[in-house]
């Protein structure tokens, strides 16, 4: 489910680390927290990121949601097919959904983020508290 | 699963989107036994029904139903309902979940008719069958020829071999039924409607459908569009206001409210960009904050983003300009004429 190249955040964000560049999402567990996705706000390319930081917002039918980035660097690419098909967050979260690229600042910050073992049993844990 | 009024409700089945289209296109199948029943009997019931609320009750027949608000003494909402008139004897009220007991305290205080009145939330399981599909699902399973049942009407028959009160109402802006029986039989009538209905893709809904269908239909929402501070005129709900009817609670303040002209109304709008304006965001007229959106968001089958707010009467004609501030920032938007959607005639 949890691709094992990818780092996860406790908000839920995946990090994808190929060179020097990280491309940004939210996870399949995020995705059905919200349902149907119908507006993603993004930032511009060049815009600096600092990890924390608020990347933007994603619609659902019933909810708003801020999106943090996971890690630090400078936006070189924006998701921009899903102004037209924001349900691409929905139908593929760790691929054609993916947000932003960015150039990382700090690659370091990577390694603090969780795997996907990690991830997998952080998910577990939130799923058993909902169904308590 | 949600905490709605005490009771575990999924928000979503399937989806939302999903849920949501099947109910405008075929049908779809809520639980919503959360709603809560309150029944009145004996000789002076309507009497009571009559004093605590603002629709005009004498006007029934048996058999059938009326929606109507329950009044404060200030003429605003205790709650919405339904009232159902079974026999002029006896009266069946449809209340909101959360303000069931609220409700029957209410109804019972100004019981000064020594009227029988029973709080009977957990006597009733309540489906509802919503669509253009509805009719034909629900009449395999029933014997009572439910075309003879018209909308706002009820009768009492048998739904899978279960005795039920069959109505054709619904809060969703389409045609469809809300069967209420005994809770023991819940799983079976649901089961078996939605093994019916599912080669037509009849879907099963959540409270996320439920909502988004009565936006795009304009119904309003206890707690939302109207609640202790809100008038049936302010509401734009003054075709369930009857001052004419003889006295009630809230009578003479909503006759002097409605000679006076109301301050503010409750109008529907739609954004003109993508953003979304959501409940609780402000409402502002050329950078001026002027009033708050009670109901907002997708209306999934218009495609479009809308929703209702109350705005000064004075600023609150159709056509006109307003912002909804979105985190800080203000979006376009129009006030439309209400209802959203108006289901096609058949």
């Amino acid at each position: 489910m949890y691709p094992a190249d990818f780092r996860y955040s406790k908000d839920h964000e995946w990090v994808k680390v190929e060179g020097g560049t990280g491309t940004v999402g939210i996870t399949d567990y995020a995705q059905s927290e919200l349902g149907d996705v119908v507006f993603v706000e993004l930032p511009k390319v060049g815009a600096q990121m600092k990890a924390g930081q608020s990347i933007g917002t994603i619609e659902s039918v019933k909810a708003v949601s801020e999106v943090y980035c996971p890690v630090s660097g400078e936006v070189t690419a924006v998701n921009n097919a899903l102004s037209n098909s924001p349900e691409k967050i929905n139908q593929e979260p760790h691929a054609g959904g993916w947000l932003i690229k960015l150039k990382l600042a700090n690659p370091s910050e990577v390694a603090a983020l969780m795997d996907a073992a990690a991830y997998n049993a952080y998910v577990d844990a939130k799923a058993k508290e909902h169904s308590a | 699963m949600v905490n709605f009024g005490g009771w575990d409700m999924p928000v979503e089945y399937s989806g939302i989107l999903s849920e949501h289209e099947a109910v405008r296109a075929r049908a779809g199948i809520f639980d919503v036994s959360h709603m809560g029943e309150i029944e009145i009997r004996g000789e002076r019931a309507l009497e009571l029904v009559q004093y605590v609320t603002c629709n005009n009750a004498a006007k029934l027949v048996d058999g059938q139903i009326q929606y109507s608000g329950l009044m404060t003494p200030a003429g605003t909402f205790v709650d919405d309902l339904l009232v159902h008139r079974i026999s002029d004897r006896h009266y069946f009220l449809c209340v909101n979940a959360g303000n069931q007991e609220g409700d029957f305290a209410h109804i019972r205080t100004n019981n000064r008719h020594s009227a029988q009145v029973e709080n009977n939330g957990d006597r009733y399981s309540l489906l509802a069958i919503q669509g253009p599909l509805a009719a034909s699902l629900l009449q395999r399973f029933t014997k009572v020829p439910l075309a003879s049942i018209r909308y706002y009407h009820f009768e009492f028959g048998n739904v899978d071999g279960v005795h039920c009160m069959i109505a054709r109402t619904g809060y969703t802006g389409e045609d469809g039924f809300e069967i209420y029986f005994a809770p023991e039989h819940s799983e079976q009538i649901w089961n078996h409607l939605l093994d019916g209905g599912s080669k037509e893709g009849i879907l099963p809904c959540g409270l996320g459908a439920r909502n988004t269908l009565r936006l795009e239909a304009s119904m309003c929402l206890y707690g939302h569009e109207i609640d202790d501070t809100t008038t049936p005129w302010e509401a734009g709900l003054g075709w369930i206001c009857k001052p004419d009817k003889g006295e009630f609670l809230g009578r003479e303040i909503l006759v002097e409210q409605k000679q006076r002209g109301v301050e503010r109304k409750l109008v529907g709008f739609e954004m003109l960009d993508k953003r979304i304006g959501r409940d609780g965001y402000p409402a502002a007229i050329g950078g001026q904050e002027v009033g708050r959106v009670t109901s907002g968001g997708p209306a999934p089958h218009l495609k479009k983003n809308i929703g209702m707010a109350y705005l000064p009467a004075g600023q609150s004609a159709i056509g006109a300009s307003i912002e909804i501030i979105v985190r800080g920032q203000p979006a376009a938007a129009r006030i439309v004429e209400m209802p959203f959607y108006k289901r096609p005639k058949q």
